[in-house]
């Protein structure tokens, strides 16, 4: 795509672009964004909780100066939440208006005339995905796909290849410049393979020290060297401490941020133990860490 | 990617497809259309870059995260070793185990020559209804040659439950868009209300396979008996083996044909009948899948006798968080079911508080039994 806004020239530009943005894309992420923008591919993100599957979507829409557009998948979700939906009230409204003039007039009404203004457009709500075809330049964020149920995936096969939604009484309505697509599944079900073929599929891990120091500080500038250092590596440990839920890097931010509220210059056995629900989501988790506080903080 | 470029070597594409050649044979699922995305990608990108290939690659031909230590490997050999495409990759899966019916205490040898055939007349004289009722870990051969098309008949009836998803229906609440809309057929005249309820959706189901030595004779028919469920919702159900590790079976289980399906799992089991350690897999099935959606409100079954090397508190740690998770949580045990049976090995009192039901396993009768707990659940 040319008319895609700059900074796309290759994977080491996207990543220098999404940096600026506060998101510290890896080799493969950089790659993956790049071809999922070239290659007009919808970019599957699978991964642990919280290792960075809806900030990249954020990120790319910043890079792009592009608008987010966000469908949030639940059980039941369906076609006249995800793509449209026709605006019912206004259109009976409309029709007793139609009724009214045409009787105080004494004309008849056309009947074909009359259906045609009802299915007009601005009839239409468009929801996220209608909207992001819409919206140009768009990026649209469909997020825990693995919550919607099966049936739904079939929906969006048109919409991921096509680029496009067919709307009976309109016709259909296509993507001026395809919307950059990301989709994030935590996994609690097997997404089917149909729709895993259309896209490109990275799995996404925790983030190494090094990285997560840099992510702390590119989100929490003024936080002390110290202190990022100090709880990015204690967050490495506990994610190895064989926890109920080992913390992503949304919970490394929480605890930092929380670190920095309550004052603390670095990080000792009691500011942590005041801030570990920033942490750690399990009481059995949280039981097992505070007491082993002193062993996790010493190395 | 072709005149324009002066290629260093020749046409890069053949040796590109006889990678992706290469990773089906490894066991991952590549279609045509994945290989097309795949030189496509490299067509973005800079083919003779080591990384950029790699990622191309990974990012268009793997979908699950199982596929990609085996993507890593077929990668290395495909592009490291000297030129000339030759790799050894090779399966390194464990063969299939024997079938179960060769490892069963061969009674016909075991007592004399001369009445070898008794057995498997005894077995042709016993009804169905009896065999109903032996316990799996006896038969013979025959026996279980009969029981397999006993469990192939069965055709359980799964439960269900409410979904958020709503259907146009006679009772329930009433559907104002639908009724709008039908106020607008008829010129925005209000004739009848229409109404909607909630729809019925198959309940999830969790069977967990102890395949440890101690539950082999048993392990091939709950297998088949999995394979019975898995078939009747493929999309409901979920089947995990427990032994030293967890190994899901469910994709394995999902082929039409039993023998077929069957064997698959076999390959996939690469800790078969070795030794247990309930609470370390049951903790890697909550951590991995159940705690992420796959044991939510679902019906958990858990295939075990219970023996528990080490101590049992992990275990019933586990339990107890299994059980906040599932709609209900129920252990099938093949000894339970005999005489004189007490539910005093350590794995099962760590579990016992905490289940909704404990059944016996070791019979087709009793298995029907359990399908009947599984559908009232």
């Amino acid at each position: 795509m040319t008319d895609r806004p700059n900074a796309t020239g290759s994977p080491t530009e996207l990543a220098a672009a999404l940096r600026t943005t506060g998101y510290l894309a890896d080799d493969g992420i950089a790659t993956a964004a790049f071809l999922a923008v070239q290659m007009n591919r919808p970019l599957f993100c699978e991964g642990e909780p919280g290792t960075g599957k809806t900030a990249l979507a954020h990120a790319l829409a910043q890079v792009f100066g592009a608008e987010l557009i966000r469908l949030q998948c639940h059980e039941g979700i369906d076609a006249a939440q995800a793509l449209y939906d026709w605006d019912f009230p206004r259109q009976l409204l409309h029709l007793r208006a139609l009724e009214a003039a045409a009787s105080a007039t004494g004309e008849t009404l056309d009947a074909d005339a009359v259906e045609a203004s009802l299915y007009d457009p601005r009839f239409l709500l468009a929801r996220p995905i209608l909207r992001a075809l819409q919206t140009t330049p768009s990026v649209l964020l469909i997020d825990e796909i693995d919550r919607a149920d099966d049936e739904f995936e079939a929906f969006l096969l048109e919409v991921l290849t096509e680029h496009a939604v067919t709307i009976p009484e309109i016709g259909e309505v296509r993507a001026k410049v395809p919307p950059v697509v990301v989709l994030t599944s935590n996994r609690t079900r097997e997404v089917h393979d149909a729709l895993k073929r259309r896209c490109l599929y990275i799995w996404l891990d925790h983030p190494d020290l090094q990285r997560e120091i840099e992510i702390l500080h590119s989100r929490l500038p003024g936080l002390p060297e110290r202190l990022a250092a100090q709880v990015a590596g204690a967050v490495q440990q506990l994610r190895r401490a064989d926890l109920l839920k080992p913390p992503g890097v949304a919970e490394t931010i929480d605890w930092a941020r929380a670190l920095q509220l309550v004052g603390a210059r670095h990080l000792d056995v009691d500011s942590a133990a005041a801030t570990l629900g920033a942490v750690l989501k399990y009481r059995e988790d949280a039981d097992r860490v505070r007491k082993q506080l002193d062993t996790l903080l010493a190395s | 990617m072709t005149a324009s470029t002066p290629a260093p070597t020749d046409d890069p594409v053949p040796g590109l497809v006889g990678f992706t050649v290469v990773l089906r044979n490894a066991g991952l699922a590549i279609t045509t259309d994945r290989v097309a995305a795949f030189l496509a990608a490299l067509d973005a990108l800079d083919v003779t870059s080591r990384t950029q290939t790699y990622w191309a690659g990974r990012l268009t031909l793997c979908s699950d995260p199982d596929d990609l230590p085996r993507y890593d490997r077929a990668f290395e050999d495909w592009f490291t070793p000297p030129p000339g495409g030759r790799t050894d990759i090779t399966d390194h899966r464990k063969p299939p185990p024997p079938t179960l019916a060769a490892l069963t205490p061969d009674n016909t040898d075991g007592e004399s020559d001369d009445d070898g055939q008794e057995p498997q007349i005894r077995a042709r004289a016993s009804g169905a209804e009896v065999l109903r009722n032996r316990d799996l870990a006896e038969l013979t051969p025959a026996e279980r040659e009969h029981l397999r098309t006993l469990l192939a008949l069965l055709q359980p009836e799964l439960p269900r439950r409410r979904s958020r998803r709503m259907r146009p229906s006679r009772h329930g609440g009433t559907d104002a868009r639908a009724t709008l809309r039908a106020t607008l057929h008829n010129q925005g005249e209000l004739r009848e209300l229409r109404r909607r309820d909630h729809s019925r959706r198959p309940r999830k189901i969790v069977l967990l396979v102890d395949v440890s030595g101690s539950m082999e004779p048993y392990a091939d028919a709950l297998l088949r008996f999995a394979h019975v469920v898995v078939r009747r919702s493929p999309g409901a159900v979920e089947v995990f083996t427990l032994g030293t590790r967890l190994t899901r079976v469910t994709r394995e289980l999902q082929m039409r044909d039993a023998e077929r399906a069957l064997a698959a799992t076999g390959k996939a089991i690469p800790d078969w009948s070795g030794g247990t350690r309930l609470g370390e897999v049951l903790q890697a099935f909550v951590d991995r899948w159940g705690q992420r959606g796959a044991a939510r409100r679902a019906v958990v079954v858990v295939f075990s006798d219970g023996w528990e090397r080490g101590g049992t508190e992990l275990l019933s740690q586990q339990m107890a968080r299994l059980r906040r998770l599932a709609h209900r949580l129920v252990w099938v045990n093949p000894h339970a079911g005999k005489e004189g049976y007490a539910p005093v090995q350590g794995g099962i009192v760590a579990a016992l508080p905490y289940l909704d039901d404990l059944l016996a396993g070791h019979s087709l009768a009793t298995l029907q039994q359990l399908l009947e707990v599984v559908r009232n659940a």
